[in-house]
């Protein structure tokens, strides 16, 4: 038994019949190919499979596919314009918040959650809204530091941003 | 400038494997952000798991649910029919009677058949498939019958050797003969000291839980098999798996480009990876095998528990007498390492010691190598016994620390290249403000309690040969960088990059790394025990220099001038007598004729006579609640001396995440057995097993270093620090804990729950 689902995923609509127990971030990574979005878990613990829906951070591997029928989704891939990076993946960068690398993504993308209702997170708020994101390499210091370089680029005017580079 | 120039010169044109460290570097030592930081934010970074070829097949693995059991029968037929399903191995195919070999550093061990059907841990493989889609490999996976034969297990080291317990192996449960080690008169010692200490320490199995699981990738080429599997040890990973499946070496290639994070667990051959490549050839099609959580906490690896006895004694002036050290460790069900011992007999002057590590197996996961192998462990013990002694004489316990530091080798009596422990306690206790935190205390009614405390740490570090490192240099300026090294998330690519720059004078974003692959590296070693950056910044460094040299006999001809009297300086030729006329190097007609210099480095041998280590100091705070048992560490400073810091962004990050590490062993990290029936782990998961997040970290953490300016230990004077961040973090928290508590934890990990057992059991002394 499969089900028909239209999920916009970075600003395109893909369609697809998918077995009801798929999740999203399969769906994401087997189906539409995007494997920026990593599996750390399957059970909700770790936050590496991170996306947004509707412009709120939820951790893919606790969605259906089919609940996330019609919605419009974001991955990493989609937060650069080009080859402009988001603020918060320079941030990332720069400040140096990873090592392996391997749960970037997804604190990137709880971050950019984060960062919508609350453009100027002190380092406890930061890290309250971390609290789900497990990365074992960094201890954590530099992401809570590459958050606050994020905000402090986006607190910019895109102009401003635009010329400093 | 020109002195330097021309003396850096002629540093080129000797021998490249004899070159001295920097003195003035430009690049080397710059705190600069990831050469593949783009890769790694951006999402497009391939992982082995993120690899998608067409046609590919998805693996799982039946696993035993029991510790200890015979597999008395197997019935795949239902999985064999089951929709996608394309292949099944299990010990029914004489595939799994495969051997897989241990690693080097586990010299001997009982065989380790792929499918073994006496299962002596829960987890270990007994059949594996391969379908269309990972669902369906699942799916099919419940349909296979097993009936289990269950055996009494063993889940504890102090049971292993006494009669009537179930034995592993028919070798029996001990896994070598106990290791001992002995210096001076111990009875002398202990009769010489004005205070004797004696107290048992506990660590528990700690799993290393990198983000990433362990997943293979296999495909078959006609006969010639590639593997891209994230792992530390490509070399060692081919080497093995071409012994296993007889194959030449030359038919296996084994490529680790990202690493989602290893600590030790992946270095080693997995059995999954060996699955994937025989599912692989019974199919002809690609197979991807991913271990789930669950898996990775019950056989990828682990610290292993050790249970160590500790005896001390000390003068009243605080110099060490005597210590005796005994520890039992248990390795899990197949042969690995669970010493901590021996470790302490290298840490401090003490001129009587005796140390025995014993090492059995038990009915769970195997180990691996864990960050700080052995060395945590033994630091847990030795750090708060050494607190205790201090205690007892009423000295400050990082006095008692300087008393002891050695001059050189305990054990074996060779000096150091360089050694700064005295700097880095000194340094640190100044920066975090030791004589005035220690002497500060809560007010007797505050439920909750402050405490700071201190530990101590050594590694032992190694580069030399064998490995080649190959530097090329086009025309245009850009260069290559090609070595075996991979980079499980500790920076190698960038501080191998930052010394061709340095050495080359070209920007980093002109340095590619085309890096971890066998089919297209040389042989280089493995990146474990911090030794990266002492292998690969020699060689890569040579390598450049290499190409260097042959540049300026280029350009020597062309511009017809001594070599001598040129220099090379962002990337152009530069006359030393007329800096102000540079040359392009695509002006070199004959560097655009040959297409490309290739420099060949390899790392220059070991320094004789001398050993390498790097050495740090880390202090904590913490707050113990005595009403609720719970404790924060607020505070956290580390100094180090690591040699010369190649990175400073790269090196706190190491220590940073090394103190973090720490602060779960020492207060939640735990493998739960079930003892009273099943045996089996209970915490398989990341809900159970708490490792550290954002909110359980100091927000205040600094680190710091000293660099001795080492010139002996190799030509990038470094001398790592991946290892030994982790060291010292535990003891020095179990220490602050004392100094807030007056009580001694002597179990990792301090829990709430024995927390508030021992101070009820104080008050109830009282
Ligand atoms: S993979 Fe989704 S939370 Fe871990
Ligand atoms: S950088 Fe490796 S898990 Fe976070």
């Amino acid at each position: 038994m499969t089900r028909n689902v239209a999920i916009t995923v970075n600003g395109t609509e893909r369609r697809a019949s998918v077995e009801p127990r798929l999740l999203l971030v399969h769906f994401l990574r087997e189906n539409a190919g995007l494997t920026g979005t990593h599996i750390g878990c399957e059970t909700s613990l770790c936050g590496a499979c991170t996306v947004l829906m509707d412009g709120r951070a939820v951790k893919s591997c606790t969605v259906l596919a089919v609940q996330a029928d019609g919605r419009q989704v974001t991955t990493v891939e989609g937060l650069a314009s080009g080859d402009q990076l988001h603020p918060i993946q320079e941030g990332f960068w720069e400040e140096h918040g990873l090592q392996c690398g391997f749960c970037t993504p997804g604190m990137i993308m709880c971050s950019h959650d984060l960062l919508g209702h609350n453009s100027n997170p002190s380092d406890g708020e930061i890290r309250e809204a971390l609290n789900g994101n497990i990365c074992r390499c960094t201890g954590y210091q530099n992401i809570v530091a590459a958050v606050k370089n994020a905000a402090r680029k986006m607190s910019k005017p895109i102009a401003a941003r635009a010329g400093a580079r | 400038m020109k002195q330097t120039e021309i003396s850096s010169e002629r540093n080129s044109s000797t021998d490249a494997q004899n070159l001295e460290p920097w003195t003035n570097p430009t690049v080397v030592g710059k705190p600069l952000p990831r050469v593949d930081g783009y890769e790694r934010v951006s999402g497009s970074a391939i992982y082995p798991a993120d690899l998608i070829l067409p046609d590919m097949l998805h693996a799982a693995i039946l696993r035993c649910p029991h510790p200890h059991a015979i597999v008395k029968n197997l019935n795949t037929e239902a999985a064999r029919k089951s929709p996608g399903v394309r292949a099944i191995v299990s010990s029914a195919d004489p595939e799994g009677k495969l051997v897989i070999p241990y690693p080097w550093w586990v010299p001997e061990g009982p065989p380790v058949l792929l499918f073994d059907q006496h299962c002596r841990y829960q987890g270990e493989e007994v059949a594996a498939l391969a379908a269309d889609t990972p669902y369906q490999a699942y799916d099919a996976l419940r349909l296979m019958k097993v009936e289990y034969e269950e055996l009494s297990h063993l889940l504890h080291a102090q049971d292993a050797l006494k009669p009537g317990q179930p034995l592993l192996h028919n070798t029996g449960n001990l896994v070598r003969r106990p290791d001992t080690y002995q210096r001076g008169d111990l009875a002398k010692g202990f009769g010489e000291a004005d205070v004797l200490v004696e107290e048992t320490y506990e660590t528990s199995c700690e799993i290393h839980a990198t983000v990433e699981t362990h997943v293979a990738v296999a495909r078959w080429e006609g006969e010639q098999l590639t593997v891209w599997v994230p792992t530390q040890a490509i070399y060692e990973e081919q080497k093995s798996l071409a012994a296993t499946l007889r194959l030449p070496v030359s038919s296996v290639r084994v490529i680790s480009q990202y690493v989602g994070g290893s600590f030790g667990c992946k270095a080693e051959l997995s059995k999954h990876t060996l699955i994937a490549a025989l599912l692989a050839r019974k199919t002809r099609r690609p197979v991807k095998l991913a271990l789930s959580r669950e898996e990775s906490f019950l056989c990828a690896g682990n610290r292993p528990p050790n249970v160590m006895c500790l005896k001390a004694g000390a003068k009243k002036d605080g110099s060490l007498t005597a210590l005796e050290f005994t520890n039992l460790g248990a390795v899990g069900a197949y042969a690995d390492w669970a010493d901590a011992a021996g470790w302490a007999a290298g840490s401090y002057a003490c001129p009587n010691i005796r140390t025995q590590d014993t090492e059995v197996y038990i009915n769970a996961g195997k180990a691996r190598a864990f960050r700080g192998p052995g060395a945590a462990q033994s630091a847990w013990a030795l750090e708060q016994m050494i607190d205790m002694l201090a205690d007892k004489i009423g000295m400050d316990p990082v006095e008692f620390r300087l008393k002891n530091v050695p001059a050189t080798h305990p054990r074996t009596g060779e000096p150091y290249t360089s050694i700064e422990l005295r700097e880095c306690l000194l340094k640190g206790a100044e920066a975090f403000g030791w004589t005035k935190a220690r002497v500060a205390r809560a007010s007797s009614s505050d439920p909750v309690k402050r405490g700071v405390g201190v530990a101590s740490c050594r590694w032992i570090t190694e580069g030399g040969p064998p490995t080649t490192v190959i530097v090329t240099l086009f025309p245009d300026g850009s260069a290559t960088l090609n070595m075996a090294a991979a980079d499980q998330g500790t920076g190698t690519k960038t501080i191998m990059a930052m010394v061709v720059a340095e050495e080359l004078g070209i920007p980093l974003q002109k340095i590619h790394v085309e890096h971890a692959d066998t089919g297209t590296t040389q042989y280089g070693k493995s990146g474990g025990g911090s030794h990266s950056v002492m292998v690969y910044a020699p060689a890569v460094r040579a390598a450049a220099a290499d190409v260097k040299r042959q540049l300026l006999e280029i350009a020597a001809g062309e511009l017809k001038r001594p070599a001598i009297e040129l220099s090379l300086k962002d990337g152009k030729i530069v006359p030393v007598r007329e800096p102000g006329q540079p040359k392009n190097l695509s002006e070199l007609k004959d560097l655009t004729r040959r297409e490309q210099i290739a420099g060949i480095g390899h790392p220059p041998p070991e320094p004789k006579g001398r050993l390498i280590a790097s050495f740090g100091a880390q202090f904590a705070e913490v707050e113990v609640n005595v009403h609720t048992g719970e404790i924060r560490v607020i505070r956290l400073l580390a100094c180090h001396d690591s040699g010369r810091v190649m990175n400073p962004l790269t090196h706190e990050s190491q220590i940073f995440g090394g103190m973090v590490m720490g602060i779960g062993f020492a207060l939640t990290e735990q493998r739960v057995l079930d003892d009273h029936q099943t045996g089996r782990m209970v915490n398989a998961n990341w809900h159970d097993y708490k490792i550290p997040t954002a909110k359980d970290v100091p927000f205040d953490q600094l680190c710091l270093t000293i660099d001795p300016k080492d010139a002996e230990c190799n030509s990038a004077g470094a001398k790592g620090v991946g290892e030994i961040g982790t060291v010292p973090t535990a003891p020095a928290i179990a220490n602050a804990v004392y100094h807030a508590t007056g009580i001694r934890v002597t179990q990792a990990p301090i829990s709430p729950m024995q927390m508030l057992a021992l101070l009820a059991a104080r008050r109830e002394a009282r």
